[in-house]
């Protein structure tokens, strides 16, 4: 399978996106830069981490102008999994692709530091090989992560099971200690209506080799491998 | 003709900037100053002399650009 990774003028976790699909887990990868047409036959899209043109007005806002985001959108539209990392997913929910938008941090710092995370749900392409109620440890860095959506989105995101990934604290429970940004219901990582869109905050492409602190992140992108190869196997079938 | 765009986040968004700096004026003696709400000024010079588009076009950019419907609202001045 071959991942698509896109990077926008300011992106600075392109690189290790594209390292985590190439090297670690042996699949294709290309880089799309935000000026190109088309998404270069990518099974999977990733918008990277970074300050897409500088995050100067809003994070993400200029980012949803790119022309690459045409085919990104039509892409989605057509099912096809798409995975957000920080700015990647302020950029989706500024482009409407996610519901929601991002705030400064509760604390206004810019948080660099390792996190806890609670899977919630396993059926999106980004969490399939997880379980749910897993605890992942997986570093975060960011300033605006604080989500946000008004009561009655929220309610309607609960109910529809689109928080897939929640902070805790080291034991999986919901604790505002534990919460990095003051994100509403501590949400960390969320999906659309049809699933095969996933933003998270935090970084898994930073958490894939122990020589970097951790490889929780690797379930993240084992799902989505695991996500083709059944896709893959069940085309044989027919 | 000139659009001053004033953006803000909704009353019903925390504006964690405007909550430390109420904090900070407190702290200095402005007891008085209840709360505060930061947000963002844009000055657009706009190339039309029609006020009715000025106004148009000045929304429009704010609604497709400057603004994010979901936390913020805005308001436009025309001269």
């Amino acid at each position: 399978m071959k991942f698509g990774i896109v990077v926008f003028p300011g992106s600075n976790c392109d690189e290790d996106a594209f390292h985590a699909a190439k090297d670690v887990f042996g699949q294709d990868a290309e880089y799309l830069w935000h000026k190109d047409a088309d998404l270069k036959g990518a099974d999977v899209v990733i918008l990277p981490g970074g300050f897409a043109h500088g995050d100067y007005l809003r994070t993400g806002a200029m980012a949803r102008f790119s022309p690459i985001m045409a085919p990104v959108r039509a892409f989605a539209e057509r099912g096809g999994p798409v995975l957000g990392i920080c700015n990647g997913f302020q950029i989706l929910l500024e482009a409407g692709l996610l519901p929601g938008a991002m705030l400064r941090n509760k604390g206004l710092k810019y948080r660099c530091e390792h996190i806890y995370l609670r899977v919630e749900q396993t059926d999106t392409p980004f969490s399939g090989a997880a379980t749910v109620g897993q605890v992942l440890r997986i570093p975060i860095g960011h300033g605006e992560g604080n989500y946000f959506a008004p009561p009655d989105m929220l309610k309607q995101l609960e109910a529809n099971r689109q928080v897939i990934l929640r902070y805790t604290d080291p034991h999986g429970h919901v604790d505002d200690a534990w919460n990095p940004n003051g994100s509403v219901n501590a949400i960390a990582a969320l999906c659309n209506g049809g699933r095969n869109v996933v933003g998270m905050m935090p970084h898994p492409e930073r958490a894939c080799e122990a020589l970097l602190g951790g490889v929780d992140g690797c379930v993240i992108f084992d799902s989505i491998v695991r996500a083709f190869r059944s896709a893959d196997s069940l085309a044989l079938q027919r | 003709m000139r659009a001053r765009v004033f953006v803000t986040l909704k009353p019903s968004v925390f504006d964690p900037q405007g909550r430390t700096i109420v904090d900070a004026l407190q702290s200095l003696g402005y007891q008085n100053v209840a709360d505060v709400r930061q947000g963002k000024y844009f000055e657009l010079d706009l190339a039309t002399t029609e006020r009715t588009q000025a106004e148009k076009l000045a929304a429009d950019v704010a609604d497709k650009v400057l603004a994010n419907p979901v936390i913020e609202s805005y308001r436009i001045e025309v001269d």
